[in-house]
């Protein structure tokens, strides 16, 4: 059977990808950010999995306001990375996995969570970013194949926190079922707190931000009846985008062990976490 | 089912069902900015490509006064809007000064100095 070995939760503000693609991780107002990434980036270096899923969201690249899926599964051999308007990012296209794919597909389908499919998709920085926190060279090719799995964050009504939970905890009895013996990390990303537009624009919550770095971990029940009203009031309009955090922990184990987390503001205009956590803990004694 | 957001929250705009169908053509517009080709064609007349899309008069003023809190009115998705944002190479710390009254300098500083605490109840 498949196992999740790892989750990484990771904020994914366009401009900390900008900020590696153009060398600026040592500067002043970025370094902090990049210093709490090392410790991340060299654990999961010594963890690579067979293949990985990366909860995101779309921004206008990879698909526009024609159809809002609420959930979308990837089960393209290959992910293309999106031109955002002005040149793609210097990263690799994504390699797929079709057959774990069309597995997950099928087995979360049969409990209930109609996800629409996507067979052709680009990728855009709500994917890649993260991918880059993981591996900032990585050079011809990302570690390994990855599986995006797209929430609507964007459009109200977004999925409920509790439904996000709910399919995580699908998507981890999906992964316990595929017959292939193989590793699996999963990356829940956005947030945290922030707000785009309006006259509450620049909005940042510390203390929301700290309660749910803390609970994704030992009490995400917690986090997933919060309403949608909830989190946009305490964490912005866009920091609703932390519900795809849930996703990632409800595929993981009731009892899981930070490696490490580091928060930092701003990314832009953004409260940006990162978290990231070993699944293979011992049951206690 | 009532038409009106489900909840209001000051300063806070919540793009939903009702301000997505209202900003529906002025979105697609914005989305196909990421064409080199299309931002040739918007920037040769800003009107008529607006025209194309089927925009409505008070978008087109909005989009050719590059007003761009009535552009977040008039059903503008801030992702969408950035695209053209993004042409006019404004930053999204631009567009967050314009949203709160500052300069984007002001913004820049009050995000450094640990983001905008203060929920704003003038929205």
């Amino acid at each position: 059977m498949a196992e999740v070995i790892w989750g990484l939760a990771t904020s994914h503000v366009p401009s900390i990808g900008a900020a590696m693609d153009r060398g600026r991780t040592a500067d002043p107002t970025w370094k902090d950010l990049f210093d709490g990434y090392a410790p991340v980036r060299a654990w999961l270096a010594e963890h690579t999995p067979d293949v990985a899923i990366v909860v995101y969201n779309d921004h206008a690249n990879g698909v526009d306001l024609d159809i809002v899926p609420t959930f979308g599964l990837g089960t393209a051999e290959r992910y293309e990375v999106a031109d955002e308007g002005f040149g793609r990012r210097p990263v690799p296209d994504v390699i797929g996995d079709p057959e774990l794919s069309l597995h997950l597909l099928e087995s979360l389908v049969d409990e209930g969570f109609d996800l629409t499919v996507f067979q052709e998709l680009a990728v855009d920085h709500g994917f890649t970013v993260p991918l880059s926190v993981w591996a900032p060279d990585p050079g011809e090719a990302w570690p390994c194949p990855v599986i995006p799995l797209l929430v609507n964050v964007i459009q109200y009504p977004q999925p409920t926190a509790a439904r996000c939970y709910a399919l995580g905890q699908a998507l981890g009895r999906a992964i316990r079922s595929y017959p292939k013996d193989v590793t699996v990390g999963i990356l829940g990303t956005g947030g945290m707190s922030h707000q785009l537009a309006g006259a509450r624009a620049g909005f940042i919550n510390p203390e929301f931000d700290a309660m749910w770095m803390e609970a994704i971990e030992k009490d995400p029940v917690k986090l997933a009846a919060l309403s949608r009203e909830e989190l946009i009031r305490q964490a912005g309009s866009e920091g609703i985008e932390l519900i795809m955090w849930l996703i990632m922990r409800g595929a993981m184990n009731d009892r899981i062990a930070k490696v490490h987390s580091h928060y930092f503001v701003p990314a832009s205009n953004t409260a940006a976490g990162v978290a990231l956590f070993d699944n293979r803990v011992a049951a206690p004694a | 089912m009532t038409t009106e957001p489900r909840f209001e929250l000051p300063g806070t705009p919540v793009f939903d069902g009702q301000t997505s169908r209202r900003g529906f053509r002025m979105n697609k517009l914005f989305m196909s900015l990421r064409h080199e080709a299309a931002r040739q064609r918007f920037l040769a007349d800003e009107a008529a490509y607006c025209a194309e899309f089927g925009l409505t008069p008070e978008q087109t003023q909005a989009i050719l006064d590059r007003d761009w809190q009535a552009m977040i009115d008039l059903g503008g998705s801030i992702f969408y809007v950035y695209k053209l944002a993004m042409m006019d190479g404004r930053s999204m710390q631009y567009l967050g000064g314009v949203f709160t009254g500052m300069t984007e300098e002001e913004f820049v500083a009050a995000m450094r100095a640990g983001g905008r605490r203060e929920e704003r109840r003038d929205g």
